[in-house]
């Protein structure tokens, strides 16, 4: 299959059956990216996901466009992002102009009580297995430990804090902990 | 013009949201409701739509405010103006990639930043898995979601460990699907 095809293809698959956001579909793209396409390995998959948390907009437009990108330069990751919509597109546009309760339909709205269940488990997925490519010395563990805590009591307690003040504190720590190590002096300034 | 008011309030959308839908759903609301486009119940009732239908959460509000107030046209045009920033920010990245991520600073920073991520993602996890059963913040166990939740998980990761390919996250969705639709429907 021509790559450009395929790439259209993966991202609408990816697209279709991404819910519940970015993180569940973190999941999705690993597996068909890494796993069955290797178009990207383990490690950039890593990269991907802390750019695009990092980065404004949906995490799987940052996602697709990456890949799409390394792919096919401009033109793969354009198709990559259309792929990425156009199911969502599509199936928005039909139920905001036909279905006005789709909600109260009842099979509907059991069918995801269902799919918020994978949905969940598919999060802590995407999360050991990136967890399997990061180096585990202290500073890891700690920094893993504290914003996962930190983030709980935000959910449970709604402080309304947003996980970009957590993100930044653990660059300034990163950043801190490499001057205090003497890492960056030692390899040159830059 | 509702085209250019659309074409400009999710360009701020597209722009200033951090961190996936769950994160942007304020921002989304805050301008949806500062521009009068729609009021509070039918944000509330968008939102779950969006949540509820596959994609991701931005796009489809995008998707859903675009044809509410303008049509197709208004759609496209909204789809758009909310993606173009993450796109165009990628690609620059893109561009620039070896020197960005060779740079000391940025690695140092990367760092720090990989935990801190992963936490955040299992911790997601973790809080929506404990929403559904009922265990946060309510104490109120729903025997029936903890059951389906355990049976799944064991299935999922089980295939994983013990079978060369395993489940795949859409054969688990589609599964997880169907079990809704008997589970709950049988206990209704």
């Amino acid at each position: 299959m021509p790559i450009l095809l395929d790439l259209f293809l993966s991202f609408a698959k990816i697209g279709l059956f991404t819910f519940g956001g970015g993180y569940a579909m973190l999941s999705l793209i690993e597996n068909t990216c890494v796993e069955k396409k290797k178009w990207i390995t383990q490690e950039e998959m890593m990269n991907i996901t802390v750019i695009a948390e990092s980065t404004p907009g949906p995490v799987a437009i940052n996602c697709a466009t990456y890949v799409g990108y390394k792919q096919k330069k401009m033109l793969g990751a354009l198709v990559s992002m259309l792929g990425m919509i156009l199911p969502s597109f599509v199936i928005i546009y039909l139920i905001s102009m036909f279905l006005d309760r789709f909600l109260e339909i009842t099979w509907v709205a059991n069918a995801f009580q269902g799919i918020k269940i994978a949905v969940g488990i598919l999060i802590v997925d995407a999360a050991i297995k990136l967890l399997k490519v990061i180096e585990k010395k202290p500073l890891q563990i700690i920094l893993l430990v504290v914003s996962a805590v930190a983030m709980i009591l935000i959910s449970i307690f709604s402080l309304g804090i947003s996980p970009m003040i957590l993100m930044l504190s653990a660059a300034a720590v990163g950043i801190l902990f490499a001057l205090f190590a003497g890492k960056l002096r030692k390899e040159g300034n830059k | 013009m509702i085209y250019l008011d659309l074409l400009l309030g999710f360009l701020e959308v597209g722009l200033f949201s951090f961190g996936g839908g769950y994160a942007a759903i304020p921002l989304i609301r805050d301008v949806v409701l500062s521009r009068g486009w729609l009021d509070d119940e039918a944000i509330t009732y968008m939102i779950a739509v969006s949540e509820s239908t596959p994609g991701p959460i931005m796009v489809n509000m995008a998707t859903y405010v675009g044809s509410v107030k303008g049509g197709a046209l208004g759609a496209v045009i909204a789809t758009t103006a909310v993606v173009l920033p993450a796109f165009a920010i990628i690609i620059l990245i893109m561009v620039l990639l070896k020197k960005f991520m060779q740079n000391k600073f940025v690695k140092a920073a990367m760092d720090g930043l990989k935990p801190c991520i992963i936490g955040i993602i299992l911790s997601t996890g973790l809080f929506m898995i404990a929403n559904n059963v009922g265990i946060l913040p309510s104490f109120s166990v729903n025997l029936l979601t903890l059951c389906l939740t355990a049976g799944l998980a064991v299935v999922y990761f089980g295939s994983r460990i013990f079978m060369k390919k395993g489940l795949s996250p859409i054969a688990l969705i589609l599964i997880s699907a169907v079990v809704g639709i008997v589970a709950y429907g049988v206990k209704q």
